[in-house]
């Protein structure tokens, strides 16, 4: 029986009250005194070479201070060491509109947003490529002229015999999916405070802060060491509160650099914060994705050979690309037993915003294809679609057949729990018409076994510091962004010390007092820096263990450290009259005594000899007295086992341990307007141990909330390259009305790695809804959605397939821009390649022509 | 433009500002009166991140104009804990996850309490309805239900409930 008294237990955020007091502080809040304000100028192209900037008009203005292009920044970097493509304001090319051309620094916005409309910046427009499948046939005006054809960057994995494993089946689905691409739209708009001081030794511009709205911290240090020119020592980054990253955070955005060479040339502090349309530009989203899908089973339900095209629209530069691609491929294994896999991946390039990591980075849309048609495989099998899964199950220990390590496995429970909550059996097919039930897994990784920067450092490190006080202090580099990496941090060591949460303080993510952390994506956090809290207050609960060992006359095996108390074994459970145990750990037990700093009331009770037990000040004052300074660190680096196989690409993927959930959604769909209505989902997660519990089905219900927004309505509509929704309605995140019940299930494997066997539970389970609800579609009315979101006309023009009517053409003759009858959603705004040409009243046309003209 | 001297009565207190008679009352309450707790996520009252209650009305300040708030009496999020300690529906939504990154989190607490102030018993589809003004890209809404539910409760019975351990709910 585990028997924890922190761990497992609901608890509250240990920020919860900065935040639902609006006493915390993100960026944006901060001000610090001369602080000027920031303003980007973007491209109204979506390819385009710059011959001439002209700032002279706006450098003129009365109170602007300085004008910043990228001449002042002209070293490119990326988030990935093989995609330095990208310069904080563009030198020589925009790429997309909205790319970063010039930036105003003013001493208000509103003068800043004037000066932007004095810059002259002379274009030369380029064709450009906004499908997929287009730009990789480009032979000339290359979107990177390194890049031929315009891919970024392409895969081919074969593992095992795909060919023969296609013989061996006795039922073949082929189809293509299409998802579109979706983005993070976190509440908190980007936003960077860069600030210099001036050296006191040279006299000049030295060290440097950063407060940013930050996924990633030390990265951010690292490539504003690049483009600054100048050492990682002397920049130090600050991450304030963060108001949600989803991913779209973890890279580093041009503002962030921007603000620091703006803070440069115009000798003052300066904040950017990028308005919300900016941040649809800043993208780093999810790429629309082409997935030709093909799996055989045989007929007793297995599978025996998957192959996948996968063709990942990215946008304009690289960002995460790569391992966004490999990501596609490489979690087609580890979730169910598969022999053989073939994989051909390809990242290409277009002119729109770049795309990079989005929650559940790289495996959502492929797992949306593969459970659709492993259902639709089920169905031709005559085979309930529970069962197919439990066929395929893995048998771990094992290595799946792409090198991945599979330890910990919920999947089996998490598909029992949630066909059992959901009255599966029971209710399935057997809704009124036009209701449906939907089933469908997922899977994700617990961080990633190799760093982007290949390198073997530790992946987090933790250090802890106690002193006379008693007050635990543990520094971390791990990033909170709302996910409770600073609560899960602080129950970590509160655990293992055996002391009460509130004795706990973190001090996290700040470059110059915390140790490196690699950041918060890749759902990493708890089982890394939970690790290396777990074993920094391992070292320091050693140094107090042997020193109250000594004072209690009896060996550390024989001590426990639980509710701020020391004791001896053999009183556990039998607590001192009028102290149970337990009580003591509502209250931080006892003040700080002026007897206990002097040490004298230590002298008082070693005159009275051994005792069988010590507060928690005590011990720690005695393993000062004994040892001197009472500190600890902790590193975590994944285990080489776990670091995956030898072929290329194979660094993306692996992982010390994967999540597990199983998802049952209950839909109905109206056949007359084609609307999807989510009414429940169960969601059952193996995160392997919930360390706080209220958080874990936090986790669970948003990520679920987040897959059916891609499921149902959200989707950034491209013209020309130009979004056409850049606002939260118009994107159409889903509002309280619009969202379902959702029911969290926690199955806990207890992983053998993981902090008292944790594993993920932020991401996982995101990917499973999107699959379970076009299942839930297909049981209701009998249609199979290929194409993401299920938008009402998307289901309609199935439901009318269906029965061999005209397609019906909401959109036909419709000129997008005129808004009498223009519709911003439903998909059939998507023009394929570059569209028809801009209306006559287009601004953007208007201008080209007036400039023709001159 | 030029600065007008405006007064605004902010959670009980009197300022004196000047301000420009376009400036927003978000922007003042933010950078004139350094009151941060409404956020500024969208500019176009999409979100709600900004809401505050202007004579008790839960409105957005972002696509408000300062001057136009004279005379009425303004409550942000600041003027939302009670003597000193958590209100309880600022109690409820911590420890019920009802906040996770916290960005929507203090236009949320002013807009539950515009429901509660007018329907003290609000049934789920009310709150759904009043919720739905504001957005959350965290919780998917469901622990907020939990949290304005125990709040209620809390406020009637003068008590509040922990969530329970997982090994009882699973």
């Amino acid at each position: 029986m585990d028997n924890f008294s922190i761990i497992g237990k609901p608890t509250a955020m240990v920020d919860a009250a900065e935040k639902t007091t609006g006493a915390g502080k993100y960026t944006d809040d901060l001000s610090v005194p001369g602080m000027l304000v920031g303003k980007i100028l973007h491209s109204p192209y979506p390819h385009a070479r710059i011959k001439r900037i002209d700032t002279r008009r706006a450098e003129q203005l009365e109170g602007v201070v300085a004008v910043v292009t990228g001449k002042d920044a002209p070293n490119p970097y990326g988030i990935l060491p093989v995609g330095h493509d990208e310069h904080a304001l563009a030198l020589d090319k925009v790429r997309y509109v909205g790319d970063n051309v010039a930036c105003v620094v003013a001493v208000s916005e509103a003068i800043a947003e004037k000066a932007l409309e004095l810059i002259n910046v002379d274009y030369e427009v380029l064709p450009a490529y906004f499908d997929p499948e287009e730009s990789m046939k480009a032979q000339t005006d290359l979107i990177h002229d390194n890049k031929p054809g315009n891919l970024e960057k392409d895969y081919h994995h074969v593992f095992g015999d795909p060919e023969k494993g296609f013989a061996e089946a006795d039922q073949v689905a082929e189809a293509r999916f299409i998802a579109n691409e979706v983005t993070h739209a976190a509440m908190e708009p980007h936003s960077t405070l860069a600030s210099f001081e001036l050296d006191p030794h040279t006299g000049n511009l030295g060290r440097l802060t950063v407060w940013s709205s930050t996924q990633v911290p030390y990265y951010l240090q690292h490539k504003l060491s690049l483009v600054l020119e100048m050492p990682m020592a002397q920049i130090r980054v600050i991450k304030p509160l963060v108001g949600g990253g989803f991913g779209g955070k973890s890279e580093v955005i041009p503002l962030e650099i921007t603000a620091a060479v703006a803070a440069r040339k115009a000798k003052a502090p300066v904040k950017i914060t990028y308005t919300r349309e900016e941040v649809f530009w800043a993208h780093r989203g999810r790429p629309r994705t082409i997935i030709d899908l093909k799996t055989g089973v045989t007929n007793d339900g297995r599978i025996t050979a998957v192959s996948a095209r996968v063709v990942q629209d990215g946008g304009a530069y690289c960002s995460y690309g790569v391992v966004t691609i490999l990501y596609s491929g490489a979690l087609l294994g580890a979730l169910y037993d598969i022999p053989n896999i073939q994989y051909d991946g390809y990242r290409v390039l277009t002119n729109k915003p770049a795309c990079g990591a989005m929650r559940g980075h790289g495996t959502v849309n492929v797992r949306f294809a593969f459970e659709s048609q492993l259902d639709e495989l089920a169905a031709k099998l005559g085979m309930d679609p529970a069962e197919i899964r439990r066929r395929n199950l893995l048998q771990p220990p094992c290595i799946t057949v792409n090198g991945l390590r599979v330890q910990s496995y919920g999947l089996p429970e998490c598909i029992e729990k949630t066909v059992e909550r959901s009255g599966w059996k029971a209710r399935r097919g057997k809704l009124p018409k036009g209701r449906g039930l939907g089933i469908a897994c997922s899977h994700y990784v617990s961080g990633a076994a190799n760093s982007i920067i290949r390198s073997d450092m530790p992946h987090s490190t933790v250090n802890i510091k106690i002193d006379r006080d008693g007050g635990v202090v543990v520094y971390t580099g791990a990033s909170e962004i709302g996910q409770g990496s600073d609560t899960m941090t602080a129950q970590v060591a509160a655990e293992t010390l055996g002391c009460s949460l509130s004795r706990v303080r973190v001090i996290a993510a700040d470059t110059d007092l915390t140790p490196i952390d690699i950041g918060s994506y890749s759902s990493r956090v708890t089982f890394m820096a939970g690790n290396a809290t777990l074993r920094a207050a391992g070292e320091v609960k050693k140094l107090i263990a042997a020193a109250a060992a000594k004072k209690m006359g009896c060996t550390v095996e024989d001590l426990i450290f639980r509710n701020d108390e020391v004791l001896k074994k053999v009183h556990v459970g039998t607590a001192a009259p009028g102290r149970p145990a337990e009580q003591s750990s509502a209250s931080v037990s006892g003040r700080v005594e002026g007897q206990i700093l002097r040490g004298s009331l230590q002298q008082k009770r070693k005159e009275e000899g051994p005792k069988d037990r010590m507060t928690f000040e005590e011990a720690v004052v005695a393993a000062i007295d004994f040892h001197g300074a009472l500190t600890g660190t902790g590193s975590y680096a994944p285990p080489q086992e776990a670091r995956g196989g030898k072929h290329k690409g194979a660094g993306v993927g692996p992982s010390p341990a994967y999540s597990y959930s199983a998802q049952v959604a209950e839909v109905s769909v109206d056949e007359e307007t084609g609307e999807v209505t989510v009414h429940k989902v169960w969601a059952a997660h193996d995160c392997g141990r919930a360390l706080n519990p209220v958080a874990v089905e936090g986790q669970i219900i948003g990520s679920v909330w987040m897959g059916m927004g891609q499921a149902l309505s959200e989707e950034m509509v491209w013209k020309d390259g130009m979004l056409m929704n850049p606002g939260l309605l118009e994107y159409r995140s889903p509002s309280a009305v619009e969202s379902p019940a959702v029911e969290p299930i926690i199955v806990e494997s207890v992983d053998p790695e993981g902090p008292f066997g944790a594993k993920e539970c932020s991401e996982g389970s995101l990917a499973a809804t999107i699959p379970a609800i076009a299942n839930a579609i297909y049981d209701a009315v009998g249609v199979r959605l290929h194409e993401s979101p299920f938008t009402p006309e998307r289901v309609l023009a199935a439901l009318r397939a269906k029965k061999n009517a005209k397609a019906l053409n909401l959109t036909e003759g419709v000129d997008p821009t005129s808004p009498a009858r223009f519709r911003e959603h439903g998909g059939s705004l998507w023009f394929k390649g570059k569209g028809p040409e801009r209306h006559a009243l287009d601004p953007s046309r208007r201008e080209v022509a007036a400039r023709g003209a001159d | 433009m030029k600065k007008e001297l405006i007064e605004l009565r902010v959670n009980g207190r009197a300022h004196e500002v000047a301000v420009e008679p376009s400036a927003l009352l978000l922007e003042v309450l933010r950078q004139e009166l350094g009151l941060t707790g409404s956020k500024r996520g969208c500019d176009d009252s999409s979100c709600g991140a900004c809401t505050v209650l202007v004579d008790g009305v839960a409105m957005m300040s972002c696509t408000l104009l300062a001057a136009s708030c004279e005379g009425q009496e303004i409550t942000t999020v600041e003027g939302v804990s009670e003597h000193g300690s958590l209100a309880a529906i600022q109690k409820a939504y911590g420890d019920w996850g009802g906040a996770q990154c916290g960005y929507c989190t203090p236009g949320f607490i002013m807009t539950v309490k515009s429901l509660l102030a007018e329907n003290p018993d609000p049934s789920e589809a009310d709150v759904r309805a009043a919720l739905s003004s504001n957005l959350c890209r965290c919780t998917g809404y469901n622990q907020m239900y939990e949290a304005i539910r125990e709040a209620i409760a809390a406020e009637r019975e003068g008590s509040t409930t922990q969530p329970e351990a997982s090994a009882s709910r699973t």
